[in-house]
């Protein structure tokens, strides 16, 4: 029982992650139909960014700092990419857009390769490894932190999108373009800040992921990024709640497979969960039911 | 017809190169590595290893030792070509090579078929010395230098519940794991693996936790090691870790979550002892850099071979392969050298601990 317990924390840690990059999946489908598969590697860049501001700026900033430094550039990052590749095929048929997305992944992490080099990159220690006794379970300050920082995010942004004016203009967006023009809605800017807000929980994400496993690289966001898509998908892609709900599933699953299964086995139960989420309900577990309009 | 006659010719190419190797003026060691590319730190450090001791040495049986280096790019048809080269133009006495597995691999049957004196420093594959009696390795096995991780265990740090953690995709790893677990005494309660690309060691990490382990032996590269090190911390495992020579460096970058653990080595950079000390310091002066494991093997490896063809008292092949096989010798950087009926050392392996970021020897310990 007890191991079983220290499992979930694990769980709950890695799930954090895949929640807060899941919502950025989540966020942009739910507002423009579009699967931005380079999310994955803003993730990656945000690892990047807390990297340089941890090692080349000569001061010691404090981790929140660094957060918050490297959370605005990747919101930046989102919306630059959002202008140049995204912007103009608004209008050009979905799939158009999805491999621009997909061709978007392929560049970035080429370019951070370019810039960055191959080598990983050690993660300086942002957080001390202190651990501390929580009612009999060894719990890290990591963890605290990754749990505390990805949920405090998730109450603000909920918060955000159901009790403020560009909440509101989002939430119609989501449901009618169109319509949300005639009611004087400035969609463009609604979606630049979709984006820009997806892109720095992505960083956050990101972040999290590098000071976890110590290291960053180039190729980073590839395997966080497809899980946090799967655990879109799973709690229904754009649906905020899903996301949250999917991410902690995923890392749940994923994390349980390698304790009690096998490690090798993970990833393609991870994944499998994919193919039969899309077989049995394509919605995922929140998703509405949306009927195409003729 | 056309082909009868491309083979005479080449038959005949053949022989006026094998016919045309310099006269034995001076004694001629190949070596055979990746001097470029994404791998030549391990090629470089080996043939520089090889060009020290020459220079040490000077003469052998009163003729100039020479050293031949050649690039295999770590590629077995690069390394065939270099090996070719060094036969038959070159007429070297003994091969100090290939630097990896795959390409000394690739070389074996030729060097078989022309009876050359192979000492390869860094092959650790078993498969390297098996049915060749003139190929010969100055490295230990992946299955030996885990046998050492688990004496080591047992009877040094006199530990009798171990838990093992190793990647599953990878030969080496894998290979330390088996010999580790053939040679420790105690119990093993928990065996957990990883896979190529994880990054999440966390679940693997707490299972081992709650199994009571006194110690885990983790055999991998130190991208790896790091995040499981830094993991195991962060999960408040505060049990000694026990690695291997893939461990060689874990603190330049993770001296704090390294504190304590234990890896064994080829040697110690800073151990006391005169030849290793004068082999560092030479080393740094010659080419800028302090030298790794490899660099050490190469320079062991050549004082072998030299000290083989002294025995011998001659150039000849046959009886250099003979003296290598009879071959014992005390006081090399890597430690004591002396060759089992495969080809393989019987050498003590260094277990090294890891002390404010400095490696502290333990131990020498070696199995057999």
């Amino acid at each position: 029982m007890d191991l079983f317990l220290r499992q979930v924390v694990n769980s709950v840690n890695l799930g954090s992650i895949y929640a807060l990059v899941a919502i950025g999946y989540t966020m942009v489908y739910g507002i423009i139909r579009l699967i931005n598969f380079a999310h994955g590697e803003i993730m990656m860049f945000g690892a990047y960014f807390a990297f340089i501001f941890a090692t080349s700026i000569g001061i010691d900033l404090p981790f929140i700092v660094i957060v918050i430094l490297s959370m605005a550039l990747a919101a930046l990052m989102g919306i630059i990419i959002e202008r140049i590749a995204y912007k103009p095929l608004r209008k050009a048929p979905r799939l158009s857009a999805l491999i621009t997305a997909i061709g978007m992944s392929l560049f970035l992490q080429n370019f951070a390769l370019l810039v960055f080099k191959p080598e990983p990159k050690v993660m300086p220690e942002l957080i001390s490894k202190e651990t501390f006794n929580f009612f009999g379970l060894q719990i890290s300050n990591l963890t605290v932190v990754t749990i505390l920082l990805s949920v405090g995010f998730m109450i603000l942004l909920t918060l955000f999108v159901h009790k403020t004016k560009p909440g509101r203009a989002m939430r119609a967006v989501s449901l009618d373009k169109e319509a949300s023009t005639l009611m004087g809605i400035n969609v463009n800017g609604v979606i630049t800040l979709t984006f820009a807000i997806g892109s720095a929980l992505g960083a956050v994400g990101g972040v999290l992921y590098g000071i976890a496993f110590t290291q960053v690289y180039p190729t980073l966001g590839v395997m966080p990024g497809l899980k946090a898509f799967v655990a879109a998908v799973l709690g229904g892609i754009g649906s905020l709640p899903g996301a949250m709900i999917g991410g902690y599933l995923i890392g749940l699953i994923e994390t349980m497979t390698k304790a009690y299964i096998s490690s090798s086995w993970s990833n393609a139960i991870v994944f499998g969960i994919l193919i039969i989420v899309l077989l049995i309900k394509p919605t995922g577990l929140l998703g509405k039911n949306i009927k195409e309009k003729v | 017809m056309k082909k009868l006659l491309t083979l005479l010719l080449s038959l005949v190419l053949g022989l006026s190169l094998a016919g045309c190797s310099p006269e034995d003026e001076s004694v001629r060691f190949g070596v055979i590595g990746p001097t470029t590319g994404e791998y030549s730190l391990y090629g470089v450090a080996v043939a520089q290893g090889a060009q020290l001791a020459a220079q040490e040495i000077g003469e052998v049986l009163g003729k100039p030792l020479e050293v031949i280096s050649y690039d295999s790019k770590g590629d077995g048809a690069e390394g065939v070509n270099a090996y070719n080269r060094l036969v038959q133009e070159d007429g070297i006495h003994a091969l100090i090579g290939g630097t990896f597995s795959g390409v000394t691999l690739a070389i074996k049957d030729l060097a078989i078929a022309d009876g050359v004196p192979v000492l390869t420093p860094t092959a650790t594959n078993e498969q390297v010395t098996l049915d060749a009696d003139n190929v010969f390795r100055a490295c230990y096995t992946d299955a030996y230098q885990g046998a050492v991780a688990g004496v080591f265990a047992s009877d040094t740090l006199g530990l009798s519940n171990g838990a093992i953690l190793f990647n599953k995709d990878d030969a080496y790893s894998e290979g330390l794991a088996s010999g580790f677990k053939s040679a420790f005494s105690g119990t093993i309660v928990a065996e957990e693996a990883w896979s190529a690309g994880d990054k999440d060691f966390s679940a693997l990490l707490t299972n081992i936790q709650s199994s009571g382990a006194e110690f885990v032996f983790i055999p991998g590269y130190v991208a790896e090691i790091g995040a499981i090190l830094t993991q195991a911390a962060s999960l408040g495992m505060d049990i000694p870790m026990i690695g291997g020579d893939g461990w060689d460096g874990i603190e330049s970058d993770y001296a704090s979550v390294a504190e304590g653990h234990y890896f064994g080595n080829h040697y110690a950079k800073s151990d006391e002892a005169q030849q290793v000390q004068d082999f560092v310091s030479n080393y740094t002066e010659t080419f800028g850099e302090a030298p790794n494991a490899l660099a050490a093997l190469a320079y062991d490896a050549v004082y072998a071979m030299v000290a083989a063809i002294e025995e011998a008292g001659s150039l000849d092949s046959e009886e250099i392969v003979a003296a290598l096989a009879s071959l014992e010798l005390a006081g090399l950087v890597t430690g004591d050298i002396k060759f089992d009926e495969d080809g393989d050392p019987v050498k003590s392996v260094t277990m090294i601990q890891v002390v404010d970021g400095e490696h502290v020897v333990v131990e020498k310990v070696s199995v057999g």
